[in-house]
């Protein structure tokens, strides 16, 4: 049809324009400009030689693998006639909200300044930055003062905003019917049902071989593990991102997993890339922000507490404070609703926006990357692609609203019993939920149990599996939160995740309850 | 057998405590009659020495065999492994190969050590020849990193030179006698920090040798960042694991208590090194683990009133080489943090259920050989006689080259590490 095709060829110039400015576009000039040298290559037949040379050196792959990563990352197609804001976000109310959140962060930021008298920002004096550079690889162990510093804002915050989000055209109507959400969000967006998550997960349906459950030491490898690892090992050896992709559904084995995700993501470390990273920690020693103190409060408060953490907290405060300072994350925001302060644009401040978001996330890469450069990029890569809808205000499908409005949706749906009961207790579930949301479940399930889960989300390009794993773990104890009176107690069932297998509550849930 | 098994112990520890009396243990002294006794070292040394010792009954299980120090104290470990390898050379036996450089292939597991001041002149010999190397001082009947230190020039140490010489008919008391080994200076790192191994082993006989490993070991991490510079030599928190001393550094998180679980080791080895690397070190550490217990076998007595619970410490280095530092007869049953508590109580419970069948009175003619379903946490890690009646039907294949490292010390998920025998 006619739309289609010019929406693809727009699709196809835009990504293209991306493409040619990108460092890869640079690389395949060379490499065709050196294979003149070749004696296949023949005057003649230019176009068709060099496109097979590329063809079999592995260069088309990388291209290949460079359109599957932006296309995974791109924007619907829309009307040409829209402005840019309605690309980021179209419902306007919902622009305006993640509006109103950042200023209300950035004056309580402000307001912090004033208060403690210390600047946004400010240079290091050369003692200081000396100082800085020596123990760059042990900032775990130095305690300023941190007493004063208040977090920015508390998962708590966050959803009271997302409760209160009115969609001002939608009229619900006085009358309550069986229809009537009775969860706190209260935006009409569209949501997945069983079915529907059925069939977009159908990779992990029952009959399907899984990591994290076919796996397990009762069941001989023979069955299906071992002759996953050799699928694995193939696609490895492909370099080819979008089987990557297709592969990792059914989970990662261990030994081949940060290799698989640094393909999925479309990472491969070149020099540039150390260089990149090398220059973000020089202006991490050169300026001190404000918000690295915050950071530096934070992950002293969870990470270092941690049971499996603990030990990469110095990678994490080397990795936070470089993002903070990573203006190539402006890029996502192309496809965010969120915009950036305007004191970015006076050029030299980090973004303020990333006070708010939570440093677990790091954590559990640090299992899989012990290079820092190459830990940032993986994890700069996940944030932009994934985890930053989870700290805006956005009606995209993997975004935090709709994820909460999912995951009540499942269980109101599908556990109307278990729903009622906790809202009359006085303990509704997203409550309880929303902080494993927002942290992607990082700090709350065992480490293995948690790269089983994010295989998926890289799997599966979407973060839904969170509200599904959130109202199957729901389910799994539903029978003692049945007998629970009040919203301390529905907490305390639901404190201890780490003994938890994702795979197969996920699978229960999905394919095996009666509905 | 009706009676409810009564029970000592001179080690007030609630672990231990809450195990025997949730089995409706009954609590007697230890003049009474008794049919368990769990023992501390010193307590152990009076049953069964020569003056003051008794004769055990039947129905009396203890907690400790008589030289367990054999294997326990360092210089008598070290003696034991050396008597060891050389016997086995001496028979000629493939397990003693040795590679181009001199050095055992499959029984280079512990660092080379010193007795002092008896070795000393063999140690400065030895010194010289790597003079930018660290040693490390340990006294031979301390735990818990007491006394323990590092040197580097040999100046450090005169004293036992000076000793040795000046007193030749003096004989030091063994307990100033102190073991001098090679630092492992390479360790591997994660996240910087140094860590070891504990890992519990139950022997329940040692002839024929039968021994069990917990599953749920852990690692101890330093709390400060590892470095090998000199300036840091006498720094304690950087170089020693034991808890006992971390406890007492500013960054010693009382929630973790710096401590993994081996299972996340694991984890994190095989995805940053590979799955061959990371199941190649842990048969390994099997390895070693039963070679130092066959090692003492042949001195150890072996008194069917008892069985140990040994506290085994590791360390690997950069090259995921395993090295066993030492073994504790005696591991701490104090419990740092929550899970710890909660670890030391499943331990116990797991040996108690191994060594006291049915948690009836014990009779101590019975086979030793627990049912499977028993075995909680831990599983086989070496049967003798299973391995025996094995042994006939199996080749001795030819290892060399063979991926699998170290003769067949395999662990399979299942739980049954089972090593073929030579003898």
């Amino acid at each position: 049809m006619l739309q289609e095709e010019s929406d693809l060829s727009l699709i196809i110039a835009q990504i293209v324009q991306k493409l040619k400015g990108s460092n890869l576009y640079a690389q395949l000039e060379r490499q065709a400009w050196a294979s003149l040298q070749r004696p296949e290559i023949k005057l003649e037949s230019l176009k068709e030689d060099i496109k097979e040379f590329f063809k079999i050196s592995g260069w088309e792959k990388k291209l290949q693998n460079a359109v599957y990563s932006e296309l995974s990352v791109f924007p619907l197609p829309s009307h040409p006639a829209a402005p840019p804001e309605h690309l980021k976000e179209p419902l306007v109310y919902m622009r305006k909200a993640q509006g109103s959140w950042e200023k209300r962060i950035l004056k309580s930021l402000n307001s912090m300044c004033t208060e403690l008298s210390i600047p946004l920002a400010r240079k290091r004096p050369v003692g200081e930055q000396k100082e800085l550079l020596n123990k760059w690889n042990e900032m775990g162990t130095d305690e300023p003062d941190l007493s004063l510093f208040r977090p920015v804002y508390a998962p708590k915050d966050f959803l009271e905003v997302l409760i209160n989000l009115r969609n001002p055209n939608y009229e619900n109507g006085d009358s309550l019917s069986f229809r009537t959400h009775l969860g706190l969000i209260q935006v009409p967006l569209k949501v997945k049902d069983i079915p529907e998550l059925k069939e977009f997960f159908v990779e992990l349906g029952l009959t399907t071989g899984q990591l994290g459950i076919d796996d397990s030491t009762q069941v001989p490898p023979e069955l299906f593990e071992n002759e996953h690892v050799r699928i694995g090992q193939k696609v490895l050896a492909e370099q080819d991102s979008a089987a990557a992709q297709q592969y990792i559904r059914q989970g990662s084995p261990t030994a081949l997993r940060a290799e698989l995700w640094a393909l999925i993501l479309n990472i491969s470390s070149q020099p540039e890339d150390i260089l990149y990273y090398e220059q973000l920690k020089t202006n991490v020693i050169q300026h001190d922000l404000l918000v690295d103190s915050l950071i530096y409060k934070d992950v002293k408060l969870t990470a270092s507490n941690d049971d499996y953490y603990f030990v990469f907290e110095d990678y994490l405060y080397q990795v936070l404070l470089c993002f903070s300072r990573d203006t190539s994350v402006l890029g996502h925001f192309a496809y965010n609703s969120a915009s950036p302060p305007k004191s970015y644009i006076r050029g030299k401040l980090g973004l303020e926006e990333y006070a708010v978001f939570y440093p677990p996330n790091v954590a559990p890469l640090c299992f899989l990357y012990h290079e820092p450069s190459k830990l940032y990029q993986i994890f700069r890569e996940m944030y932009v692609r994934f985890f930053f809808r989870l700290h805006s205000i956005s009606s995209h499908p993997s975004g935090i609203v709709s994820l909460c409005l999912l995951f009540e949706t499942l269980l109101q749906t599908y556990l109307p019993q278990l729903f009622y009961h906790l809202r009359e207790i006085g303990a509704q579930p997203l409550r309880i939920s929303f902080k494993w949301m927002v942290r992607a479940f990082s700090g709350y399930l065992a480490t293995d149990q948690l790269l089983l889960l994010w295989d998926r989300i890289l799997g599966y390009n979407s973060l839904e599996i969170l509200a599904v794993l959130a109202a199957a773990v729901f389910a799994f104890r539903a029978v003692n939160l049945m007998e629970v009176t009040s919203l301390a107690a529905a907490e305390a069932v639901l404190a201890d995740l780490s003994t938890l297998k994702v795979m197969p509550l996920l699978q229960i849930f999905l394919f095996a309850t009666v509905t | 057998m009706a009676g409810k098994v009564k029970w000592v112990t001179d080690i007030e520890k609630s672990v231990l405590i809450n195990n025997f009396e949730k089995r409706g243990w009954v609590q007697v002294t230890e003049n009474e009659d008794w049919n368990f006794y769990w023992m501390s070292v010193q307590t152990i040394r009076n049953v069964f020495s020569v003056e003051t010792g008794y004769r055990l009954s039947d129905d009396q299980i203890v907690n400790h065999f008589p030289n367990h120090y054999e294997l326990t104290r360092k210089d008598l470990m070290v003696k034991n492994i050396k008597r060891y390898r050389k016997e086995l050379e001496k028979e000629g036996s493939p397990l003693a190969e040795k590679d181009e450089n001199g050095k055992y292939l499959y029984l280079d597991f512990v660092p080379v050590t010193y007795m002092l001041p008896a070795d000393y002149n063999l140690f400065v010999e030895e010194f010289r020849k790597s003079p930018s190397s660290t040693w490390i001082m340990k006294p031979c009947g301390k735990a818990q990193g007491k006394g323990i230190f590092l040197i580097n020039k040999l100046s450090q140490i005169k004293k036992w030179s000076r000793d040795s010489k000046t007193s030749s008919f003096v004989t030091q008391s063994t307990k100033e006698a102190y073991v001098i080994s090679l630092y492992i200076n390479n360790p591997l790192l994660i996240g910087g920090r140094k860590f070891d191994l504990r890992l519990y082993v139950l022997v329940s006989t040692y002839r024929p040798l039968r021994c069990y490993m917990y599953k749920l070991g852990f690692c101890r991490f330093c709390t400060v960042k590892y470095t090998p510079s000199t300036s840091e030599l006498d720094n304690m928190f950087v170089h020693l694991t034991n808890v006992a001393i971390q406890k007492h550094g500013e960054d010693y998180n009382h929630i973790h208590g710096g401590k993994w679980t081996v299972s996340n080791l694991r984890l994190y080895l095989e995805s940053t090194r590979g799955k061959e690397v990371t199941g190649k070190l842990f048969d390994e550490i099997h390895w070693i683990i039963v070679q130092s217990l066959k090692a003492v076998a042949p001195v150890m007595n072996n008194d069917k009133h008892c069985f140990e619970c040994y506290g085994y410490d590791i360390i690997i280095d950069d090259k995921l080489k395993p090295w066993l530092i030492e073994v504790n007869a005696s591991p701490s049953l104090t419990s740092s943090t929550a899970n710890d508590r909660i670890l030391k109580y499943n331990l116990i419970n797991d040996t108690l259920n191994i060594a006291v069948p049915n948690g009836e009175i014990p009779d101590c003619k019975w086979n030793k050989s627990p049912p499977k379903e028993v075995l909680g946490n831990y599983e086989i890690l070496y049967d003798e006689e299973l391995a025996q009646g094995d042994g006939a039907d199996r080749e001795l294949r030819n290892r060399q080259g063979q991926a699998l490292g170290p003769k067949g010390g395999r662990s399979r998920d299942s739980g049954r590490t089972v090593l073929t025998t030579w003898k």
